[in-house]
């Protein structure tokens, strides 16, 4: 995606994209376990609350303590972030930042505060404050942290589809002009209701992992058994909310980053009736035109007619980007000759013509960037298989929790039947397949797969951000400025020094962390 | 019976509440490390204001809009 004729060096650009990506996926390592616990206990101790035996309040105080771990060492992983905006990207942290900056200083005023003033009542609270107070607490401690992840998630809707804004060609901003518009657009409320929902996911995966490591160890059976009830219910919802969300934001998706979608299915030609592929060969008839427009027989575009131009679907004429392009520089071109003019003290009469160039131009900004059409297209490889690996393990997950239900709940009909399956296939001790032995209703080979299955959740939702992220390319914010427009002119030496200074770095953080939170596992619950 | 206010309460939970950490004595360790490191080496050597140190106040719309256009794809 370089663009070969640039003044600045085309490494720069790929080592501070590399930069920032390590970042990112580091620090999403932490925040989905935050959310998803934060449900998880949450439920725990509201059946404290209700029953207020000393068994609830143990397995309570036990996943509050795995996500204070959690917590604790997810803290200020993404302040690295922002101090790369305004090392590694300083031109787009100043043409957006008016914007972008909003949410981000009400995701740290409010949510934050809200967060840590809780959390401080959940962990210091059990003897100082009443079981109500100290149940809400924990639970606003869990809002806050959604709440934390609203705001940063409306910043990055708005890079995907920058609405409620303005430019300055003044000031060289652009300017907010409807608050509610950037924090209420559609794309930041399928992006916020998806990514917390798949985050509950993680929350269930982790721990069903640890509840799988204790049944296999014989050890806290009941903790592990009453937890695997809480997991697998919000789990099984979870992963079925994050297909729904998922569905919704494809459509998103299909009006307003085309390309993304056109790369996620590696579709170079469009048209009707357009079948959703699974691998190359296999497809779901109907289902990419579903998914795109709701209907089996809405046009999906594909990258060449992207490229080339085309009909929409309600008539209009989709210009092609070599149309962009030159729409683009004219609105470059404008954009100097205004301020050249302004800079001499012409008058408002000169100024207004090159003014309406660049406002009637200012949709395709961008693109005036772009020399070379194909670069306007991101890495389809990379695209289409992120998706089905999120696509895949999300399914895989949904029959994962769907199963556990079957088997720790005693749900009629539905749970002898899948225990006799299971024992007829050999996956489950037939002595007891119509029993209920607590600690055997989860066979061992279960067991170890919800062990195996978390790096999987892990992977699952960071090859989600992979399609949000590299679906992008090339824009930092959709058809208005390209990376290599927005990044800062660095040597790309010191940049790919910082890279391999975070790799060791983050490295080793996490093994610390890791650590910590695996002795806690293994010491378990206690009073 | 003298009546404890609130702020008496609220510092009793904070001050109780550090004391008797262990588990959170660990974890505050790793936070301030953590919070060293990002704050007094990565910010102050690796992480400097670009646009600050190559326009001076008041000066950075111009320093960016040089930036932008310069960078803009010839026809």
């Amino acid at each position: 995606m370089t663009n070969l004729l640039l003044n600045i060096d085309a490494g720069t650009i790929d080592w501070s994209r590399a930069q920032f990506a390590l970042t990112a996926i580091y620090h999403w390592l932490f925040v989905p376990l935050t959310l998803g616990l934060a449900v998880i206990m949450g439920i725990a101790e509201t059946f404290y609350y209700k029953k207020r035996t000393a068994f609830w309040k143990k397995t309570a105080q036990f996943w509050q303590r795995l996500f204070g771990v959690n917590f604790a060492m997810g803290v200020a992983t993404g302040i690295i972030l922002e101090f790369e905006f305004g090392t590694n990207w300083s031109n787009y942290s100043w043409f957006v930042g008016d914007i972008f900056g909003a949410p981000l200083a009400v995701e740290g005023i409010v949510a934050f505060f809200m967060e840590s003033t809780f959390v401080a009542v959940m962990f210091f609270g059990w003897k100082k404050v009443s079981a109500g107070f100290h149940l809400a607490s924990t639970w606003l401690t869990g809002l806050g942290a959604t709440i934390s992840a609203w705001w940063i998630l409306v910043a990055n809707a708005w890079m995907q589809y920058p609405v409620g804004c303005e430019f300055n060609p003044d000031t060289m901003r652009n300017e907010m002009t409807s608050f509610l518009e950037v924090a209420l657009s559609p794309f930041a409320i399928d992006k916020f209701c998806h990514t917390v929902i798949s985050s509950w996911i993680i929350g269930a995966v982790f721990v069903c992992a640890v509840c799988g490591w204790y049944l296999l160890k014989k050890r806290e059976t009941e903790l592990a058994i009453e937890s695997l009830k809480i997991a697998a219910v919000v789990g099984f919802v979870a992963a079925m909310g994050a297909g729904a969300t998922g569905h919704k934001s494809g459509q998103t998706v299909a009006q307003v980053q085309p390309m993304k979608l056109a790369a996620m299915e590696a579709l170079y030609d469009g048209g009707n009736e357009m079948g959703l592929k699974i691998i190359e060969g296999v497809e779901v008839p109907y289902g990419l035109s579903m998914m795109a427009t709701n209907t089996i027989d809405g046009f999906v575009p594909g990258i060449n007619d992207l490229l080339n131009g085309y009909k929409k679907a309600d008539g209009s004429w989709e210009p092609s980007v070599n149309e962009k392009m030159e729409r683009g520089r004219s609105a470059i071109q404008s954009l100097a000759e205004y301020r050249r003019l302004k800079a001499e003290g012409a008058s408002e009469e000169a100024l207004s013509p090159h003014l309406s160039v660049l406002k009637e131009n200012y949709q395709y900004f961008g693109y005036g960037y772009v020399k070379d059409a194909n670069d306007v297209v991101p890495s389809v490889f990379i695209n289409f298989w992120a998706f089905r690996v999120m696509v895949g393990l999300g399914c895989l997950f949904i029959a994962f929790f769907g199963l556990m239900l079957l088997l720790v709940f005693r749900v009629p009909l539905l749970s002898v039947i899948t225990r006799r399956l299971l024992s007829a296939f050999g996956l489950m001790d037939e002595r007891h397949s119509d029993g209920w032995q607590m600690a055997d209703s989860v066979p061992r080979w279960l067991c170890w797969a919800s062990i195996l299955l978390l790096p999987m959740a892990y992977i699952c939702s960071e090859s989600g951000w992979l399609v949000a992220e590299f679906g992008r390319q090339p824009w930092t914010i959709q058809d208005m400025l390209p990376t290599w427009a927005a990044v800062s002119d660095l040597q790309s030496s010191s940049v790919m020094i910082t890279f391999f200074l975070f790799l060791i770095l983050f490295t080793t953080m996490l093994a610390v962390e890791i650590n910590i939170l695996l002795k806690q596992i293994k010491k378990g619950p206690s009073l | 019976m003298k009546k404890i206010g609130f702020w008496h309460r609220a510092f009793d939970l904070y001050y109780d509440g550090f004391r008797s950490m262990t588990l959170g004595k660990v974890l505050w360790a790793v936070i301030l490390v953590k919070l060293f490191i990002i704050f007094a080496v990565l910010k102050l050597f690796f992480f400097p204001d670009y646009i600050g140190q190559h326009a001076s106040d008041g000066a950075e719309s111009d320093f960016v809009a040089s930036e932008l256009i310069e960078r803009g794809a010839a026809p």
